[in-house]
C-alpha cells in the first residue's frame, strides 16, 4: 500500500491551480478529500505523475444562499454537509446521506466535489445531487461554466470535466415550499458501498398533487441514474400508494445493476423498487412537515 | 456476585481491576515489531503471484535491481543454494518458503526485494517481471479426489492423489445400526467458511544477525516465542543457527486469533537475508497480503446428522467432514490431532453413541487452518452440534430449549466420559440456559414470534448451549512438534516485597500483565500493581508453548499459582523462625501470617521476604524464588448459553440482532472486566463469520474479498449491545478453578445467530442456511421458495 512516487504541487489560488493542470495535461491529478485518489495510488490503479492539492485555495468551502440558490464550495467537507444549518433547513437529505458515508474520520476530509468529480456510480451524491437538480460549476482557463447535472456524468469515471479544469462549485435551487427530501442505501456493512441507493426530491402541493419529482440511484448503473419513469409516475398527480408502488416498479425495471458479491441483478432490482418505495414515503412526510 | 478474598489494596482473584498494560496502548506508546528500528536496517518487500496455479517460466530481476536503493531480489533458487526453499509446517507438512518452480495459491511468495527503505522495495517489487505458464487450478475440495484432478503435491514421492489424510473417531459400527433403526433421523449439509482472524496487526519481523558475534536475534509477531525459537533452530541448525544463538523476542501484540502462531515463509525469508547480508532485515506485511496469504481459519464442510426419538431424546450423531487445508496442511493442531479437538461435536448432551470422520484434501488456495480464537477446531464442532440440535428440535416438534433441557448431561453426572472419549471436568448446563432464558423472558419472546408469525413479519431466536475444550494440554496426549504442552512460570520476589514474574506465553491483548499478577497477588498476598509481568523474550522467559487455544490461565496462570504456593511454603517456614512458633502454629490471611489465637503477632508478606534476603533461618536457601512447569493432568471444559433474537426486514430481507444474551461459564474469574471485555470481543467475532466474513475464490482461485472493502469485518456499528453474565463452577482439577475464556463467545455465538436466522425462515420451509448469512443470501433463499420473483 505505497504509491509510485510522484510530484506534490500546493497552488494558493485557482489561477495556480488551473496553470499547473494545463502544464502537466494527462499526467497531473487534483486532490480535495483524497478519499478516492489516494487509495487508488496506494494500490496503483492510478499513478499520476503530478498530484495537484487543491485545499490551500481559499474560498473552495462556503456554503451560502443566495437570490434563490444554494451554493455549496467543492471543498466543503461531508462533516460540513452534515452540520450546515442552512442545508438542514431546505436539505435533510444531507444528514442522510453524510451519514452513510465511512466514517467521521473520512468525513472530516471527504469533500462534495471530490465526491461528484470521481465520476463514480457507486459514490452516494450524485444521486442526491439529481434529486435535488443541482447544476456544477466548472472553472478552466477561460473562465467558469455551469453544467446541469443530468450533463455531468458520462461514463465510468468520465465526467464533463475536461482537461485543465477543475470543479468549483455545486448550485441547488432552494426548493418550494411542500417540498421534501430523503436518501437512503442498504450496504452490507457501514462504510461500504450502496447494494442499491435511493435519493428522492418530491414537491406536494396544498391540493396533495405531487408538482415536481427527483429520484436518483446510486450503484444500479454504470452512470448514476435519474429515475425518469419513476418521477413521470408522480408529478400532475395525488401520491396514491398505486403510484408510489408504479414509481418503485419502474425504478427496479429501468436500473442496470450488475451481480457482485453485494448481490444478484435480481437483489439489486428488487431492493432498489423497495428503496424507492420507502424513500418517496418518506420525503412526502417532510414534504407535508414543511 | 463473584467473592473476593482478597482486599482490593492486594487485588486478587475476583477484583475488576484495570488493565495494567492499557496506559501504554491508550497513548500510542505500545511497542510493535514495526516499532523496531535499527541501525543499518533494510527492508523487504515481497513479490507474490497473481495466480493459483502456475509454472515460473523465468524470474527478471534485472530492472528491479535499477531502482534506486534496491540492494537484492531473492527467489526460490537462492534458497535451494543453502536448502532453505522449503520448511515444515507445525503438521509436518511441508512448505514453501519461495517457489523455485511452481507457485501453488494467490498471492504465494515468489521473490522477495531487499533495499535501504520500504519505498524502494515497493517500487523494486513493481519491478520484477515473472513469467508464468498457468495451468487449470483445482479450487473446488470436492472435486480434488476426481481421478481426473491435477496431483497438486507431485513435489512428494509416489504421491498419487490430493487426499491428505483421514481421522475417525467413535464407533462407526454402533453408529451406523442406530441411524439405520432410530425412529428420527435429521441430516444436513453445512459449510464452515474460509476465514481470517484479520487482526489489527499484521505479521511481520525484524531479523537481526550478527556476523560478529554469529547471534540472530528476531523480533516477531509470535504467539509462541519458544516453539519459534526452536523451530528455527531446528530448520536453521545446519547453517549454524543453533538454539542457543537465537533469540526470538515478541514484542506488543496487536492481536493475534491464531494466526500468529504459524511461520510464514516471509519471516524465514527475512532471516535468510539477514544471515547472508549480515543486516537487519525488517518485514511488514500491508493488509492484502496478511488477508490473501496468511493461514486461514476453518473451511470444513460437514455432514452433520442427529438421531432421536419422536419425543425428543438425542440417541446419537454422525459427522463426515471434507477439510479444505489450501495447498499444504497448515494447520496449528497438537500433533496427534489433526483436526484438533473436533471431537467434542458430541456437545453438552447425554448419549453414548457417534462417529466421525474427516477426509483434509489439497487445493490451490493458501495454507492453514489456524485456530481462530478458538482451541483447534471446536468452532467447527459446536457448529455442527448446536445446528443439527435445532434441526432436531424442529423436526420432533419440541422448543429448542425444552429439547435441550432435556437432553443435557446432568451437573451431578460430572465427570463425564464423552463418546469419543473426553473426560467433562464439570458444568452445570441446566442453570446456564435457564439464567439465559430468564434474562430475556423466553417464554415471553415466544409469544412475541407466534404473534408475529401470524402477521407476516419475521422474527427468531436461536440457542446455543456449547461446551468448550481448552487448556491443551496434558502432556501424555498434547504435542506440538514433539514438544509437550506444558507452560511455566516464573516468580521473583525483590528484598523489598516487590515482584517479577515470567512467562512462556504471551499476550496478544488478553491482559496477561494484569491478571498474572492477580493470581500471584492472591495466593501470596503481595498487591498485584507491585508484580510486574514479562512475556515474550526466549532469553528471559521460562519455556513455555505460548498463548492460543484458552490455555494460558489453565497452564501458565496455573503455574503461576502452584509457583507462588511454593513461595507460601517458604514463607511459612520464616515467619516461624522470625515468630519463634512451630509451622503448625500459623495461620495464613492473604498478606500475613499470624499465630493461631494470637493475631497481633503477625509477619507479612513483605517482612517474611525481606527476611529472606537479609535474616533467613540457617540451612534454608536465601532469596525468594519460585519456578513451575506445569502439566495439566486433563483439559478444562468451559460452557455457556448464549440466546439471540433477530429480526428480519421482509422485504429487504437485512437481519437485525435485537438481543444477544450470553451466559458463560469459565470456572472462577480472575478479573471480571477482562472477562467481560474477551467475550465482547469473542461475540463480535462470532457475528462475523455468522453475518459478514468469508474468503471466497472464483474458480480460477482469485480471491474476490482480498480487501477489506469487501471481506466485512464488523464494527461497532454492526455489533448489538451485548448482554452478558455467568454461572460458576469451578475446575475440579485447576489449581485456581479456572477453564479458560477467550474463545468461548466465539466458538458459540455463531450457532445461536444461525439457528435464530432460520429460526425466524422455518414459516417457509427452511431449515438450514450456510454462515455467512446476509441479506443477499435470505433473499435467494426465499426466491428458491417463491417468495420473491426471479
Amino acid at each position: 500500500m505505497i504509491a509510485q512516487s510522484f510530484q506534490y504541487e500546493s497552488p494558493g489560488t485557482l489561477a495556480e491551480a488551473i496553470a499547473l493542470l494545463n502544464q502537466y495535461g494527462d499526467e497531473a491529478k487534483v486532490l480535495s478529500g483524497g478519499h478516492s485518489l489516494i487509495p487508488m495510488m496506494k494500490l496503483r490503479f492510478a499513478s499520476p505523475g503530478y498530484v495537484i492539492d487543491i485545499n490551500g485555495i481559499p474560498g473552495l468551502s462556503d456554503i451560502k444562499e443566495e437570490n434563490g440558490v444554494v451554493h455549496i464550495g467543492a471543498l466543503a467537507r461531508e462533516a460540513d454537509l452534515e452540520h450546515s444549518a442552512l442545508l438542514a433547513k431546505y436539505f435533510p437529505i444531507f444528514k442522510d446521506v453524510t451519514k452513510l458515508i465511512a466514517d467521521p474520520q473520512v468525513r472530516n476530509m471527504g469533500t462534495l466535489g471530490g465526491n461528484l468529480a470521481h465520476g463514480d456510480a457507486a459514490n452516494d451524491h450524485p444521486a442526491v445531487m439529481i434529486a435535488l437538480g443541482a447544476s456544477v460549476i466548472i472553472t478552466g482557463a477561460d473562465g467558469e461554466r455551469e453544467v446541469p447535472i443530468d450533463e455531468f456524468f458520462y461514463g465510468f469515471y468520465m465526467t464533463a470535466i475536461q482537461q485543465g479544469e477543475i470543479l468549483t462549485e455545486i448550485r441547488l435551487p432552494v426548493p418550494a415550499a411542500g417540498t421534501g427530501n430523503a436518501y437512503h442505501k442498504l450496504e452490507r456493512k457501514v462504510g461500504d458501498y450502496a447494494t442499491s441507493g435511493v435519493a428522492v426530491q418530491l414537491t406536494i402541493g396544498s391540493d396533495g398533487i405531487v408538482t415536481a419529482a427527483g429520484i436518483g440511484l446510486t450503484n444500479v448503473n454504470p452512470v448514476p441514474l435519474r429515475a425518469t419513469r419513476s418521477e413521470e409516475a408522480l408529478v400532475g398527480k395525488p401520491l396514491t400508494e398505486e403510484n408510489i408502488l408504479l414509481a418503485a416498479q419502474y425504478a427496479s425495471e429501468d436500473c442496470n445493476p450488475s451481480a457482485d458479491l453485494r448481490g444478484s441483478e435480481d437483489y439489486k432490482r428488487h431492493v432498489t423498487g423497495v428503496l424507492v418505495k420507502r424513500m418517496i414515503k418518506k420525503a412526502a412526510e417532510r414534504a407535508m412537515a414543511s | 456476585m463473584i467473592q473476593c478474598k482478597t482486599s482490593k489494596a492486594i487485588g486478587g482473584m475476583g477484583h475488576s481491576l484495570k488493565r495494567k498494560e492499557d496506559a501504554r496502548f491508550i497513548q500510542g506508546k505500545g511497542n510493535y515489531v514495526d516499532d523496531v528500528k535499527l541501525p543499518g536496517m533494510l527492508y523487504m518487500d515481497i513479490v507474490r503471484s497473481p495466480y493459483a496455479y502456475a509454472k515460473i517460466k523465468k524470474i527478471n530481476i534485472e530492472e528491479a535491481m535499477k531502482v534506486p536503493g534496491v540492494v537484492a531480489v531473492v527467489t526460490g533458487r537462492d534458497l535451494e543454494k543453502y536448502n532453505l526453499h522449503w520448511m515444515p509446517t507445525l503438521m509436518s507438512d511441508t512448505q514453501m518458503v519461495l517457489p523455485t518452480d511452481t507457485v501453488m495459491y494467490q498471492s504465494q511468495e515468489v521473490a522477495a526485494v531487499i533495499a535501504t527503505t520500504k519505498y524502494a522495495a515497493r517500487d523494486g517489487r513493481e519491478a520484477v517481471i515473472v513469467e508464468y505458464e498457468p495451468m487449470k487450478p483445482v479450487i473446488d475440495p470436492f472435486k480434488s479426489l476426481d481421478p481426473s484432478a491435477p496431483v497438486l503435491r507431485s513435489d512428494k514421492e509416489g504421491k498419487t492423489d490430493n487426499h491428505i489424510w483421514n481421522w475417525k473417531a467413535g464407533d462407526k459400527e454402533k453408529t451406523d445400526t442406530l441411524f439405520e433403526t432410530a425412529d428420527v433421523v435429521v441430516k444436513e449439509q453445512m459449510h464452515i467458511p474460509r476465514i481470517h482472524v484479520a487482526s489489527i496487526e499484521t505479521c511481520g519481523c525484524v531479523a537481526d544477525y550478527s556476523k560478529v558475534n554469529n547471534h540472530l536475534t528476531m523480533y516477531m509477531t509470535t504467539q509462541a516465542p519458544h516453539a519459534i525459537r526452536t523451530v528455527i533452530a531446528l530448520v536453521a541448525g545446519h547453517v549454524g543457527l543453533t538454539e542457543e544463538k537465537v533469540r526470538v523476542i515478541a514484542p506488543d501484540i496487536g492481536g493475534g486469533f491464531g494466526g500468529k502462531v504459524p511461520v510464514y515463509p516471509g519471516y524465514v525469508i527475512a532471516i535468510a537475508v539477514s544471515f547472508l547480508v549480515g543486516k537487519p532485515v525488517k518485514w511488514i506485511e500491508d493488509r492484502s497480503e496478511n488477508l490473501q496469504a496468511d493461514s486461514f481459519a476453518r473451511d470444513y464442510h460437514i455432514t452433520a446428522e442427529m438421531a432421536g426419538t419422536k419425543d425428543g431424546k438425542i440417541l446419537g450423531t454422525r459427522f463426515k467432514i471434507l477439510a479444505d487445508h489450501g495447498y499444504t496442511d497448515a494447520s496449528a493442531n497438537p500433533s496427534k490431532f489433526p483436526t484438533g479437538m473436533f471431537s467434542i461435536a458430541t456437545g453438552s448432551y447425554d448419549y453414548g453413541t457417534t462417529y466421525m470422520e474427516c477426509d483434509a484434501v489439497y487445493t490451490n488456495k493458501p495454507p492453514g487452518g489456524v485456530a481462530y480464537r478458538c482451541s483447534f477446531r471446536v468452532t467447527e464442532a459446536v457448529h455442527a452440534i448446536e445446528r443439527i440440535t435445532d434441526r432436531f428440535a424442529f423436526e420432533v416438534g419440541k422448543d429448542p430449549a425444552d429439547l435441550r433441557m432435556q437432553n443435557f448431561i446432568k451437573k451431578e453426572d460430572f465427570p463425564w466420559k464423552s463418546p469419543t472419549g473426553w473426560i467433562y471436568d464439570s458444568g452445570d448446563y441446566h442453570a446456564g440456559l435457564q439464567k439465559a432464558m430468564d434474562a430475556l423472558n423466553y417464554d415471553e419472546l415466544r409469544r412475541e414470534q407466534a404473534e408475529k408469525r401470524a402477521k407476516g413479519e419475521l422474527m427468531g431466536i436461536g440457542i446455543s448451549t456449547f461446551t468448550e475444550i481448552v487448556g491443551a494440554g496434558p502432556s501424555k496426549d498434547f504435542d506440538i512438534l514433539g514438544i509437550k504442552m506444558f507452560d511455566s512460570a516464573e516468580i521473583r520476589v525483590h528484598p523489598t516485597g516487590k515482584a517479577i514474574a515470567r512467562f512462556g506465553t504471551k499476550s496478544q491483548g488478553q491482559g496477561h500483565e494484569t491478571t498474572y499478577a492477580q493470581i500471584i497477588a492472591e495466593e501470596l498476598g503481595i498487591p498485584a500493581e507491585n508484580i510486574a509481568i514479562e512475556e515474550g523474550d526466549t532469553d528471559t522467559a521460562p519455556y513455555g508453548l505460548g498463548t492460543y487455544a484458552s490455555r494460558s490461565t489453565p497452564t501458565a496462570g496455573a503455574a503461576a499459582a502452584i509457583a507462588a504456593r511454593k513461595l507460601r511454603d517458604k514463607a511459612r517456614k520464616i515467619a516461624a523462625y522470625l515468630l519463634e512458633v512451630s509451622e503448625d502454629d500459623l495461620e495464613w490471611e492473604p498478606g500475613k501470617f499470624f499465630v493461631k489465637g494470637a493475631p497481633e503477632k503477625a509477619k507479612t508478606i513483605q517482612e517474611i521476604v525481606f527476611a529472606a534476603y537479609t535474616n533467613h533461618p540457617q540451612g534454608m536457601e536465601a532469596g525468594f524464588e519460585a519456578t513451575h512447569y506445569y502439566d495439566p493432568p486433563n483439559l478444562t471444559f468451559p460452557s455457556g448459553a448464549y440466546i439471540c433474537v433477530v429480526d428480519i426486514d421482509r422485504e429487504t430481507c437485512e437481519i437485525k440482532v435485537r438481543r444477544f444474551v450470553a451466559i458463560d461459564d469459565c470456572g472462577n474469574i480472575i478479573n471480571p472486566m477482562i472477562v467481560q471485555g474477551q467475550v465482547h470481543g469473542g461475540l463480535t467475532q462470532g457475528i462475523a463469520p455468522a453475518m459478514y466474513e468469508e474468503l471466497i475464490y472464483d474458480e480460477s482461485g482469485n480471491i474476490l474479498n482480498g480487501t477489506f472493502m469487501d471481506y466485512l469485518v464488523p464494527t461497532a456499528v454492526e455489533s448489538p449491545s451485548w448482554e452478558t453474565g455467568h454461572t460458576v463452577t469451578p475446575s475440579p482439577h485447576h489449581p485456581i478453578g479456572a477453564k479458560g475464556v477467550g474463545e468461548s463467545p466465539t466458538v458459540g455465538a455463531p450457532p445461536a445467530i444461525a439457528n435464530a436466522i432460520v429460526d425466524a425462515l422455518t414459516p417457509f420451509g427452511i431449515t438450514h442456511l450456510d454462515i455467512p448469512i446476509t441479506p443477499f443470501k435470505i433473499f435467494k433463499a426465499l426466491q428458491e421458495k417463491g417468495v420473491f420473483a426471479s
